[in-house]
């Protein structure tokens, strides 16, 4: 019987959906220790794996198995010792699929932990007990908040070297709190833990008795996935049009379907929509998926719409419900936090090409008010923008992009900066 | 003041979707981001598994309109026969065209040269892939490549980048954020995409069964003539013949990839029905590349070395 059944409540083949989390840390805090630990003990790794990072420990003259080599990558990073990219990690409990990003936690590494942050609902921020609350950690939760995660557990790590003392765990707490309220954190929860022991992750262990709050693993099952706790407003970019126009085929010949995912909210057959920035205005007339027709679509699904009305509708366009138009901003001109991705920094006088949903418009800035120090979280004053710098922006735009602020919408508040000349990813936003 | 923050009731949080609509409507994405940006992808339908539910993926993502893109096929000409008659039988089933390069066409040209004549081709399929893309100009290539099939691929991104030699360079790789898809290529450059990239192998098996697709017959328990080599079941075939010494076997086996007959081995098992491998799948003790792939066994490191020059 895995560990996994034996979690009171969590029998029954129920699908609890997918849960897409985030660890933060660094190699010394046992966070490539912690995800092994996790997939060890949910069954995650497999015979020959193990096999493998078995001998490399005995060959490096470990006695244990050393479960962080589960998480080593690339040829380079093997070399070198530390993890440089974001790396993605798969489990199930059979309740529920789990997708952990785990992000090197260096400050050089600001991007990736950036990127591994923006598809994640719940942040594992790792302490080390003897440590506490280090600048590192004031990093990872600021950055977790930025990018709008909206669960964090603080994981203090490493319980077993301090004698598992209650009273450390809750001294790191408080003061972990008392900056979490001032960086306006809300949702936060504290799990002692030792992940070379296995204590309380996937199993309570006998050490830490005093505590009698949930483990790691029932916390990531309970915790709500993406789109399941708010109203939110109906969004849904236009990705393809598909106009099948099949000789022969009548019922093909005036086919319009308009095909794009659900990126907020709901929709059904009947309701009467805006399609942005053109304002046109029409009624759901089918809601359809591989040529199943449904009556209802939610959040996260990907559909083809029809609508009663024929209008010009293209890629890049958005429909919203009839009533919430306004809510939605069509806009040329925007404010945001931006985070520079690129070897080289940011060119005032260049125009970039501004991704956000499935539309594109030149862009140039407009004016940056200042830039972060992401350790201190003092404002600086503008030198230039660089890799890993994230600085308050605006930028002026070519043509219009339908936004929401990022605090709410994460899917229509977010945009990339694309550099033309090489086509690369150089910034990554938030809208304010 | 650790009181629970997340309500335990979990009815409140039912999510909308079960695991499997949230992959399927995340490939949804993907392929219909790849028609938007990409003005000639191609998709690589081998026959296998992974392409097979790639092929349903597109179904539910254009039907009731054609595909937007070619299937492509590299046959190395060392293919279970059983793989190649599926592969054209589907295509034909969904009338989408279907572009064959072989292997040996790109050894007839010169372009691929074997150190000896029984070397598995697997490897030189990169070489043949270059030419396709090169001979069509298509800027993009959707496959079925997984995360969670090898360590080298769980730093892959969803779109990722290729120079014009095909290469795969891990440090030159664009940031991917949120579901903001980056496909701009210059010319010669190509994007290869992978909508299942965030699938395990249960969850391929659990969507096969969903969905009732047919696989190739290999995929289930058949007998078989196999001889055992360091741990893995080595097929006996006409490329792969039995040499003297050789101790050869009748065994139920199948095969849980399927691709090169030089370098796929087989699994014993008695499993004849997706139920039967899903219930195998889910409490098997050994990796699906670690069990069936002769070509990985060569270095620790050996799936990132082959992608550098180009695999898919």
């Amino acid at each position: 019987m895995s560990a996994i059944e034996s979690i009171p409540g969590f029998s029954g083949p129920t699908d609890n959906g997918l849960l897409r989390f985030l660890t933060c840390g660094s190699v010394d805090d046992g966070k490539s220790t912690l995800i092994g630990r996790l997939l060890y003990d949910t069954k995650a790794i497999l015979a020959d794996t193990l096999h493998a990072i078995a001998t490399t420990s005995q060959r490096r003259g470990m006695e244990a198995v050393d479960l962080s080599l589960l998480t080593d990558g690339l040829q380079a990073e093997r070399e070198q010792g530390i993890t440089i990219d974001v790396a993605y990690r798969y489990f199930s409990t059979g309740r529920r699929k789990y997708i952990i990003a785990d992000a090197p936690g260096h400050e050089q590494y600001t991007r990736n932990m950036v990127t591994a942050a923006s598809t994640a609902n719940l942040a594992i921020i790792l302490i080390d007990a003897r440590k506490g609350v280090l600048t590192q950690t004031r990093r990872h939760s600021y950055l977790a908040h930025l990018l709008g995660i909206p669960h964090l557990v603080v994981a203090v790590n490493k319980m077993d070297l301090v004698g598992y003392d209650r009273a450390i765990f809750e001294r790191i707490r408080d003061e972990y709190l008392g900056f979490a309220r001032q960086l306006g954190i809300g949702d936060v929860r504290f799990i002692p833990l030792s992940a070379l022991n296995g204590d309380m992750l996937v199993d309570r262990g006998a050490n830490l008795g005093w505590y009698e709050g949930p483990t790691l693993i029932e916390v990531l099952e309970s915790a709500p996935v993406a789109h399941s706790e708010n109203d939110e407003r109906f969004r849904f970019p236009v990705q393809y049009v598909c106009r099948p126009q099949r000789a022969g085929d009548p019922l093909l010949h005036d086919y319009r379907g308009f095909m794009g995912r659900v990126e907020s909210g709901s929709i059904s057959v009947g309701d009467e929509v805006v399609v942005l920035p053109s304002e046109r205005r029409s009624r759901i007339k089918g809601i359809q998926i591989g040529g199943r027709s449904l009556t209802h679509a939610v959040a996260e699904q990907s559909v083809t719409l029809l609508l009663e009305d024929e209008i010009d509708i293209s890629r890049g366009d958005m429909i919203v419900r009839s009533g919430e138009e306004e809510s939605a901003l069509v806009t040329r001109r925007f404010e945001a936090m931006l985070c520079w991705l690129a070897d080289s920094p940011l060119d005032l006088n260049r125009k970039y090409l501004i991704r956000q949903t499935t539309r594109e418009a030149r862009g140039l800035l407009d004016g940056i008010a200042y830039r972060l120090d992401i350790n201190s979280l003092q404002q600086l004053p503008v030198g230039g923008i660089g890799m890993n710098d994230i600085a308050r922006v605006a930028f002026k735009l070519a043509q219009p992009l339908v936004i929401d602020r990022y605090a709410e919408n994460r899917a229509t508040g977010a945009f990339i900066v694309i550099d033309e000349s090489t086509n690369n990813t150089v910034g990554a936003g938030m809208i304010l | 003041m650790n009181a629970p923050i997340f309500d335990p009731a979990p009815a409140l949080y039912r999510p909308a979707l079960d695991h499997l609509d949230w992959l399927e409507a995340e490939a949804i994405y993907i392929l219909r981001e790849v028609a938007g940006q990409c003005s000639n992808p191609a998709l690589l339908f081998s026959g296998g598994k992974d392409s097979i539910v790639l092929l349903r993926l597109a179904e539910k993502a254009f039907r009731p309109g054609r595909f937007p893109f070619p299937l492509l096929h590299i046959d190395t000409g060392h293919n279970y026969p059983e793989v190649i008659d599926f592969r054209d039988a589907r295509a034909c089933e969904l009338n989408e065209r279907l572009i064959v390069r072989s292997v040996e066409s790109s050894m007839a040209r010169g372009t691929v040269r074997l150190k000896s004549a029984d070397e598995s081709r697997n490897r030189h399929q990169s070489v043949t892939l270059l030419e396709a893309i090169e001979e069509f100009g298509f800027d993009a290539c959707i496959g079925g490549a997984r995360r969670d099939e090898e360590k080298a691929r769980a730093k892959e991104r969803i779109f990722s980048f290729r120079d014009e030699f095909g290469g795969w360079d891990p440090k030159n790789q664009r940031p991917e954020l949120w579901d903001l898809f980056n496909a701009r290529v210059h010319k010669g450059e190509n994007i290869r995409a992978f909508p299942i990239s965030n699938w395990t192998e249960l969850d391929v098996w659990q969507y096969i069964e969903r969905e009732g697709l047919a696989l190739p017959p290999i995929y289930f328990a058949h007998l078989r003539p196999v001889i055992r080599r360091g741990g893995l079941l080595q097929p006996v075939t006409e490329l792969t013949p039995a040499h003297d010494g050789d101790m050869v076997e009748q065994l139920r086996v199948r095969f849980r990839t399927v691709g090169d007959s030089t370098c796929t081995a087989p699994v014993e098992s008695d499993a004849d029905t997706v139920g039967k491998i899903i219930a195998e799948t889910a409490t098997t003790t050994i990796t699906e590349r670690g069990a069936t792939r002769l070509d990985d066994q060569a270095s620790d490191a050996a799936m990132e070395q082959r992608k550098k020059e180009g695999y898919f």
